[in-house]
């Protein structure tokens, strides 16, 4: 990769990350924190990858291992956003909805 | 062989991190944040589907298997866990990613010729292996298997300056000789100076850290996707440790504390160590019963929800007792500290899942001024976030952390297990103001009978 393009991306993508949450309330702190966690859980197709290209048994250990665990940091990183979040849903009229996520 | 072409490929991915943005942008309001969620979990989906079918990916089938038990694991985990739970499990999807992150850098070393891809392996598996101990030891803070105080020995900062210079002799070494051995040896170094960095921090300030952790692990992210060539990568680490870092920093302002106060605080000497002389200066005890009058009768009641109450599990209750005083004309609002619970927002979450209605949380801003029109203050397992101490004694840890007003409030009761001081271990001198009075137990238990009294009332 041409090191001037990633350095564009890099920088660019930096002030996107600054202004999307700038002005977020404490009250959301929680759930953007786990939803940023789990977008970098994307490492999973970096894992994907090493692996897919492995050859040699150990290494291929190692990199399944990677998949494993960045696919917990995805999958569980995006439910559990949803499951805060759900509670922020406005009010039904007998709670239907936030009385399943109780149980 | 690749059924998309690298064009193909660039446009998916594109897609997959313009959603990444707008999940991000749509987690910064209560309306959008559902569905801002569910686009990111689409285009982590479609980066996934992608990864398959752009590259020549062997070894299929045992990927797919490591991709279900992956599944398997953390989603009955992220299902079943107690609301309260939340902070530990956030901090260990974090860690497990900057791991894998790490994992994948260390591979990719045999393939990487040009010395600044060897340098962004470097990094990453540093950071990635930062990020992974750091965070196994806040689930350890938090989980309460190793103890949240501050944990500080004598050459704290001169092993911490070694183990970085080792770090860097290490990371020297890898990039001159792309060796595995120096490779491993990194990775060791980097875990220790993860578990190093966070030992020494205070309960209190853990929630930052994990956040902090959280950007780090942007950072890994974003430097093995120039490892592994891969854009996507690049802007969703980077993404996130843009965003990771914003927050951190919120979160921290929030608290009254500086980010490297909290990082390195213990390591000037004793910052975050607290004074605890536990007195034994009388308090007044109370009863269910007279709380319950004295609520009944009181005009308004502000609650201070506090991590007390959801460890005793008392939100439900908590609610109920609220409905029921409202329906005697009571005037009921509960107020938020900002890091009320464990995490900023976390209080906020648990009341949710009560319903309490949205309406009566306010923030601290706005209920400040409003303690002195208060008939009873009631404090339910909270007192770090209602100590005075934050205002009036500049030695104190929480020195500078904004606090609720309680002390305005004509009445102040305390719903608490015992005197123990609050998670950052200070005493708490409200409690032994004259208006105070305190009733022990376990929170869930005493609002089930203070329930039990106004219903009789």
């Amino acid at each position: 990769m041409d090191p001037v393009t990633l350095l564009t991306v890099v920088v660019l993508a930096v002030f996107v990350g600054f202004e999307v949450v700038s002005k977020v309330s404490s009250t959301l702190h929680t759930p953007l924190m786990s939803g940023a966690n789990a977008i970098h859980g994307i490492i999973l197709i970096g894992a994907i990858t090493v692996a897919g290209q492995s050859l040699n048994p150990w290494l291929l250990t190692v990199a399944l291992i990677a998949v494993v665990l960045a696919t917990a940091n995805l999958v569980g990183g995006f439910v559990v956003t949803d499951r805060m979040l759900k509670m922020f849903a406005p009010r039904k009229p007998a709670g239907a909805d936030a009385k399943d996520a109780t149980k | 062989m690749s059924l998309l072409s690298p064009e193909w490929t660039g446009l998916l991915y594109l897609v997959a991190a313009v959603c990444f943005i707008l999940a991000l942008r749509g987690l910064s309001s209560p309306k959008t944040a559902r569905r801002g969620n569910l686009i990111g979990a689409a285009g982590a989906l479609l980066a996934v589907i992608t990864v398959f079918l752009s590259a020549r990916i062997e070894n299929i089938p045992a990927i797919l298997i490591a991709i279900a038990v992956g599944s398997a694991i953390a989603a009955p985990i992220s299902r079943r866990v107690e609301m309260t739970q939340m902070p530990q499990l956030v901090a260990l999807f974090n860690g497990v990613g900057g791991g894998a992150a790490a994992l994948v850098a260390m591979l990719e070393l045999g393939s990487s010729e040009s010395p600044w891809t060897k340098v962004a392996v470097v990094f990453t598996m540093l950071v990635g292996a930062v990020s992974f101990s750091g965070s196994a030891v806040t689930v350890g803070k938090l989980q309460g298997l190793i103890s949240s105080r501050p944990l500080v020995f004598p050459g704290l900062a001169l092993v911490m300056g070694g183990i970085v210079l080792a770090a860097l002799v290490a990371g020297g070494f890898v990039v001159a000789t792309g060796a595995p051995l120096w490779a491993v040896i990194l990775l060791v170094i980097g875990l220790v100076v993860g578990a190093l960095l966070v030992l020494p921090v205070g309960g209190a300030d853990v929630p930052i850290v994990i956040s902090l952790l959280n950007a780090f692990t942007g950072l890994a992210v974003a430097a093995s996707g120039i490892v592994i060539g891969n854009l996507l990568l690049v802007v969703a680490g980077t993404l996130v440790g843009a965003s990771g870092t914003i927050l951190t920093r919120a979160m921290a302002s929030a608290m009254g504390r500086g980010v490297s106060g909290i990082l390195f605080g213990a390591f000037k000497g004793g910052s975050t160590a607290g004074s605890t002389t536990q007195s034994d200066r009388p308090v007044r005890t109370s009863n269910p019963e007279d709380v319950a009058v004295l609520l009944n009768y009181a005009q308004r009641v502000v609650i201070v929800p506090g991590y007390g109450l959801a460890v005793a599990q008392g939100q439900h209750t908590i609610a109920e007792l609220a409905t029921t005083l409202e329906a005697r004309g009571v005037e009921v609002v509960f107020a938020i500290h900002p890091v009320a619970g464990r995490m900023p927002g976390h209080m906020n979450v648990l009341l949710a899942e009560a319903n309490v209605p949205y309406e009566s949380l306010r923030e601290m801003a706005e209920v400040n001024p409003e303690f002195k029109n208060t008939d009873v203050a009631l404090v339910v397992g909270a007192n770090d976030v209602v100590n005075p101490a934050a205002k009036t004694s500049p030695g104190s840890p929480i020195y500078g952390m904004p606090i609720l007003d309680v002390g305005d409030a004509r009445q102040v009761v305390f719903l608490k297990r015992s005197m123990r001081p609050g998670f950052a271990g200070i005493e708490n001198e409200l409690l032994y103001d004259p208006k105070t009075s305190l009733l022990f137990g376990d929170a869930k238990d005493s609002l089930t009978k203070m329930l039990g009294a106004v219903n009789a009332l």
